[in-house]
């Protein structure tokens, strides 16, 4: 790799842009979904690590789920968007996702004073193939609740994962997070969804 | 006590007309009162939200003839709409039958609005078209009683539509007065002196709306309130590279030369531009870090060599706080508009702006520094203004102590030649200064002490003029 994505951010140009938005379009169809058992849950097993990682505040050992060129992404439009030309809720890149845990570590991030626990539940996992063998889709159901300073509020929506095998092992090259309200004002989204 | 009882069991919940603000609001300091009471957040509603030119929508969100996009006056539900001759009204979004919305998208094209609920139906001026039915009525709804209320005056600043239900405030213009200079100011940096808005990060709070508008001068609270995302954005500069982002708040603010100057009507104003280099490419320079930075600064300055500069500017966050009483905040790169929902909740909505450049202005460069401007206006709602509600949510929570009355703002008060007044006549204070403060509430005292003159409009050629 030339660049470092943690310090730098040259691989997110135009080409990326593209390449996620073509991932994200038209890609939940019957003919592509995937029925082996096995492989089926070898998704859900790494999308349960990762719910269990959050869950247990493990941020650094989350992000190592994580390939060094990714995304996390939580839209702010139903329909996904166009990330170029519309503001989203999150659209970090590695260095930005690093920048985020290294806040929520910080004990001067006072939206997270006290710091949140979260209890994650993920179903309805569905995996569909690409082009790329080497590249699943998964579609995934979740429902957050959270509890911070004597609030309890959940978050509800579909996870988009795209996941790339990489020496046998699975890792996650962009998330992308579908709030069913994501175009509503939300109190205090502070943690990683 | 049952139920009927309580209905009618006599217990006196105080009015606004209860409370002598002459007693809560002093120079100096506030009564806790004027954040917790439902009376007093009734009043403003009328007096504040109602009764001086409150910030409604943006022009672009209408573009069209038909447009229309949702929006509140206080806690009347609005359609803001580009009617079918290009008019620019804002009706009340309320069946004139028997009160229902008449319109419950968010934002859309419509020629005409029709009540789900008995079929009553509206033109996009706001006259009624027809109801079901009709040989029922006695009437012939020619009256324009029947037509749909709507905000009597609706006036827009370069972009900016406000409305306001009292006909004896000063034209639109007349009550901005001082602030459209740095209004004009920021919007003059783009081609053309226009922007559209790209969709934007939703926030709310548990809090009043107040201290919201508190806060968006306030100077004092950077370096305490941010320390986080100074923190962060500032994790990766080493060597010689300038510090990054508000780190200019970091030491001896008030020695610095940047000011807080305090305009007419309660707008004021945070002008940083004089802490930072803003030849070309110095505000690029502080910009923490953000998704694609690299790739397009590169792609930017291949192309434009020398002049690279001042586009990439354009893509950083402008040094500004742009405050327009009651809800309109300019800051950076965003339009940040806030609204009441109840005594104790806001929604704070932070509308980010895209670059138009019709006359390529930018050498082909402007959707590279979209691009670049969708991302830096991404951070500071994740990582910054999560921490400010954090804390007017704990304010809220503080203020409970009903006993301890008074909220200090006096930063500044009382010292001799601290303020100054600059050649317009306006106050100029140190950056932590809270004499914007201060100033606002005295009008916000004024306005609660008065009766507006408080009207809607039926008559669809008299409206919206």
């Amino acid at each position: 790799m030339q660049h470092d994505p943690s310090r730098t951010s040259y691989y997110v140009g135009d080409d990326f842009y593209q390449s996620v938005v073509d991932s994200y379009s038209e890609w939940q169809s019957d003919d592509m979904e995937i029925t082996d058992p096995a492989l089926r849950d070898s998704c859900r097993m790494l999308l349960e690590k990762e719910a269990r990682l959050l869950d247990q505040n493990r941020l650094d050992d989350w992000l190592t789920l994580y390939v060094p060129e990714c995304l996390y992404w939580v839209p702010a439009t139903p329909h996904g968007g166009d990330p170029r030309t519309e503001i989203a809720v999150c659209f970090d890149d590695r260095r930005r996702i690093e920048d985020r845990i290294y806040r929520l570590q910080n004990e001067f991030a006072w939206s997270q004073h006290p710091v949140s626990r979260t209890a994650r539940l993920i179903s309805n996992v569905s995996a569909f193939s690409t082009s790329d063998e080497n590249v699943l889709m998964l579609r995934s159901t979740f429902l957050t609740t959270e509890f911070q300073a004597g609030d309890k509020r959940t978050y509800t929506g579909w996870y988009g994962h795209k996941i790339g095998s990489e020496e046998g092992e699975w890792k996650i090259l962009v998330k992308q997070v579908n709030l069913i309200d994501c175009d509503q004002n939300l109190r205090n989204l502070s943690i990683i969804l | 006590m049952t139920p009927d009882d309580s209905f009618n069991s006599g217990v006196a919940r105080p009015t606004a007309d209860q409370f002598d603000f002459n007693e809560l609001i002093f120079e100096d300091r506030v009564h806790q009162r004027i954040y917790t009471e439902e009376a007093v957040f009734r009043e403003e509603m009328r007096k504040i939200f109602a009764g001086v030119w409150v910030y409604l929508a943006h022009e672009s969100q209408i573009p069209e003839n038909d447009d229309f996009v949702a929006s509140k006056l206080g806690l009347r539900p609005i359609i803001v709409v580009r009617d079918s001759t290009g008019r620019i009204r804002a009706l009340y979004n309320r069946c004139t039958h028997r009160g229902a919305t008449v319109c419950r998208q968010q934002q859309g094209s419509a020629k005409s609005f029709a009540c789900p609920y008995h079929g009553w139906s509206y033109f996009n001026s706001g006259k009624i078209s027809g109801v079901p039915w009709p040989d029922g009525y006695a009437d012939d709804f020619s009256d324009p009683k029947y037509n749909l209320a709507q905000v009597p005056r609706v006036q827009s600043y370069r972009g900016f539509i406000f409305g306001t239900l009292n006909p004896d405030m000063p034209p639109l213009e007349e009550y901005l007065g001082g602030v459209k200079k740095p209004l004009d100011e920021w919007l003059d940096r783009h081609p053309g002196g226009t922007l559209s808005f790209c969709d934007a990060n939703r926030l709310k709070f548990n809090g009043n709306w107040k201290l919201l508008y508190d806060n968006s001068a306030d100077g004092y609270h950077v370096i305490f309130s941010h320390r986080s995302l100074l923190a962060m954005e500032n994790r990766l500069v080493e060597g010689n590279d300038e510090d990054k982002g508000m780190a200019y708040y970091k030491s001896s603010p008030d020695n610095a030369p940047f000011y807080v100057k305090v305009f007419e009507n309660g707008h004021h104003y945070k002008d940083k531009r004089p802490a930072v280099d803003t030849s070309p490419g110095g505000l690029w320079n502080i910009e923490g870090p953000h998704p694609g930075m690299e790739h397009y600064e590169a792609l930017i300055r291949e192309k434009l060599g020398d002049k690279a500069g001042s586009v990439l500017d354009l893509a950083s966050s402008e040094p500004v706080n742009i405050n327009v009483f009651p809800n309109l905040h300019i800051l950076g790169n965003h339009v940040q508009v806030s609204q009441p929902i109840s005594l104790t909740e806001t929604d704070t909505t932070w509308w980010g702006t895209a670059v138009i450049d019709e006359k390529d202005e930018l050498h082909g460069c402007v959707d590279a520094v979209n691009a670049l401007r969708m991302r830096t206006q991404e951070s500071f709602p994740n990582f910054g203004e999560l921490d400010d509600l954090m804390n007017f949510e704990q304010i809220q929570a503080g203020l409970a102590g009903v006993e301890d009355e008074w909220v200090y703002m006096h930063r500044g008060f009382g010292i001799p030649d601290r303020i100054k007044r600059d050649t317009d006549g306006y106050l100029i204070g140190p950056p932590t200064d809270e004499v914007f403060l201060r100033e606002t509430m005295q009008v916000y005292k004024n306005l609660m002490m008065s009766e507006p003159n408080l009207i809607i409009e039926r008559d669809i050629e008299a409206a919206a003029e």
